[in-house]
């Protein structure tokens, strides 16, 4: 089952980029710097961090030596979660905001969350790439650890994907699971180790973040980009859960394809 | 068959309601879970197309015609039975899906064609093609957002049918433009079906699957009930609306108009009815053919002088013909509470092709301002067929004999 849907998605591999290029260009259409626009956002984002944090609020990490080091604590955790947020969120409703497309024309389904990660990727690695650029300028300097960035970046779409897929295929069948997610993934990024280091979290709690998928994601970022070290075992785990939920959603997307029309 | 091109093979689509939508996952799952409901739409639906066949699809609103559409297509599945398809099946059904405004017209030909499953290569091949076919000129490398919605459909027509489909579906009603256009249109469609292609053309108007088809195929309630010539068809569709029409389940059925009443209800009719020379009511006419307008009214109250007129109307609701009882000499006297009338009005449907509608009111005098008892706009609506007559242009029908002589050159006697 999975052999026909890659099939059908490698056929419209011309749409699906084109289409990504399409959401760009829609979206910064008639806008005066354009395609800059997507560097500018994320540069506006380091340099804010950097200079609110760490210039004016005076935050510290702790166990690093570095003035900036919260900051880019914050923004590294952030180029981990945006990703993922951006994926499920947009998964969620993929297939709802389609809907009319769906119904009036024959083309693989499988292209519409391709084009969400496609898109999402893009804005996912603007960050990153300024985030590289500006970082030495920071005091964090290039380390072995960056090779790692690649397969976290895939583990953290992977897990997005299942997630968003799965709940997105759902959604088009019972509304609420979409209203509900959105909630959940407020909360969820609260329970993450984004904005606060782990080890001010009670020990009771600290253990929570076992069942949480993303945590290990998270501070892998936070190990390879802030820390200079490898990401910790824990990270199999979420390799093993991104990829029990591909399959899942995968399976569900299956079943549902068939009502999936009838219901939108 | 060796020539089938297209394979309906007893199709069904039901649609399932669950007691909740747990039970549909879970059926996901293997889990045999029955559902609360099933809502058949379209039942045993069997057919199969020729190469260059042009096969008419018409039934009423809420037939299963866009069902049976949608299963052809692939955009929903079949509950039961398959459709199978030997080559492209393109369908203009609605033009412009998918068109991001802010995108120039080259940049949405680029993604629609690649929605129909193109490859790049082949739509950067194409693109001149469809520019050409298109004749907007400039506008093309503008955004759509400055198209009118005229430019947008030649764009969206000229990237649909790019390509040559192996099967074309064809709302007959889609809306292209300009008069210019249209006929470029169907041109085009023309060109393919020579070239091969299955034309599949779904219509509410069974006058244009007349003109435009080889084989018709009605489906009423979900069922095909017929497949054969559409003249048979048509007198079929015919017969089974006038039934409708006697049942009464018509007037709930229209819901593109709104009828409109008045009158202080002292005298109503009760039953109006359109019915061809031998009495059977009808919604089509040919031109020309005998007409019989029937009406019962009822007085509900005294009413000392009755007057009866009709109007018929265009497609606009401009007057084409209209008279009444007052102006025939035929005011009913004295007419009193449990009265029951007839006026039966006799007419030939000497009009041009069209659609037409009827007016009637009740009044006590010729004007229905003074003692209006009941007016009705849009009581019945009708459709003129030219079947049988040399093409004309029109609203009227003026039956005319041209003669065409043509002489010796004088060969220079007085």
């Amino acid at each position: 089952m999975m052999e026909s849907l890659l099939r059908a998605a490698w056929r419209y591999r011309g749409f699906v980029m084109s289409s990504i290029v399409n959401d760009f260009r829609g979206r910064l259409a008639r806008s005066r710097f354009g395609a800059a626009w997507i560097v500018l956002q994320p540069i506006a984002q380091v340099l804010i961090f950097a200079t609110i944090l760490s210039g004016v609020l005076a935050s510290r990490l702790q166990g690093v030596d570095n003035k900036y080091a919260y900051a880019v604590y914050l923004l590294s955790g952030i180029l981990c979660w945006s990703l993922f947020v951006e994926i499920v969120q947009r998964c969620l409703t993929v297939f709802i905001d389609n809907g009319s497309l769906l119904k009036k024309m024959q083309f693989p389904r499988i292209t519409l969350p391709l084009i969400v990660i496609g898109s999402a990727l893009v804005n996912n690695l603007a960050l990153l790439v300024v985030m590289l650029v500006l970082l030495p300028i920071l005091g964090f300097y290039p380390t072995i650890e960056w090779v790692w960035l690649p397969l976290l970046i895939l583990l953290t779409v992977a897990l997005a994907t299942g997630l968003g897929l799965l709940f997105g295929t759902l959604n088009v069948f019972a509304r609420d699971i979409g209203q509900v997610m959105a909630v959940v993934l407020q909360f969820w990024f609260w329970v993450t180790p984004i904005v606060y280091p782990v080890n001010v979290l009670p020990s009771a709690f600290r253990s929570t973040l076992v069942i949480n998928p993303v945590a290990p994601l998270v501070m892998a970022y936070h190990d390879v980009i802030v820390y200079g070290r490898s990401p910790g075992k824990e990270l199999w785990l979420t390799a093993v859960v991104a990829a029990a939920m591909l399959l899942m959603s995968f399976f569900v997307f299956r079943r549902a394809s068939a009502e999936m029309v009838d219901a939108l | 068959m060796s020539g089938d091109i297209l394979v309906v093979d007893n199709i069904g689509k039901a649609y399932l309601e669950f007691f909740s939508e747990l039970h549909r996952f879970a059926r996901w799952f293997g889990v045999p879970v029955k559902p609360k409901a099933e809502h058949w739409v379209l039942r045993h639906a069997a057919f199969s197309l020729q190469a260059g066949e042009a096969v008419g699809v018409i039934g009423q609103n809420g037939a299963g015609k866009s069902t049976l559409l949608k299963l052809i297509t692939g955009t929903t599945r079949p509950t039961e039975g398959s459709v199978w398809c030997r080559g492209r099946i393109s369908a203009l059904l609605e033009l412009g899906l998918g068109f991001n405004p802010e995108l120039s017209g080259s940049e949405n030909v680029r993604h629609a064609a690649g929605l129909m499953g193109l490859q790049v290569d082949e739509i950067e091949r194409l693109m001149p093609a469809i520019e050409a076919f298109a004749e907007i000129g400039e506008y093309f490398h503008q955004p759509i957002r400055t198209y009118s919605s005229g430019m947008q459909m030649r764009i969206a027509f000229s990237v649909a049918t790019a390509v040559r489909p192996d099967v074309l579906i064809v709302d007959e009603a889609l809306s292209v433009g300009d008069a210019y256009f249209v006929h470029k249109c169907f041109q085009r469609i023309r060109e393919f079906r020579e070239a091969g292609t299955t034309l599949l053309i779904v219509s509410h108007d069974a006058g244009a699957i007349q003109s435009l088809c080889d084989r018709a195929i009605l489906l009423e309630a979900g069922r095909i009930i017929l497949d054969s010539k559409p003249q048979e068809v048509f007198d079929y569709y015919n017969a089974l609306i006038a039934e409708k029409e006697n049942s009464k389940i018509r007037t709930e059925r229209r819901d593109s108009y709104v009828a409109t009443e008045s009158g202080s209800l002292r005298a109503v009719f009760e039953s109006l009815e359109l019915l061809d020379g031998s009495g059977e009511p009808i919604e089509y006419i040919g031109v020309g053919a005998p007409v019989v307008l029937r009406a019962r009214v009822r007085v509900n109250a005294h009413v000392p002088h009755l007057v009866f007129g009709y109007m018929l109307r265009d497609r606009l609701g401009q007057p084409v013909y209209g008279t009444n009882t007052q102006y025939t000499g035929q005011v009913v006297e004295g007419s009193d509470a449990g009265d029951v009338i007839e006026f039966t009005t006799h007419f030939d449907a000497a009009l041009g092709p069209g659609s037409y509608s009827v007016s009637v009111a009740l009044a006590s005098t010729e004007t229905h301002l003074v003692n209006n008892y009941q007016w009705k706009d849009l009581a019945l609506v009708f459709t003129v067929v030219n079947a049988d007559h040399p093409t004309f242009v029109g609203m009227a029908y003026l039956p005319s004999r041209i003669e065409v002589r043509r002489s010796l050159e004088q060969t220079g006697e007085p």
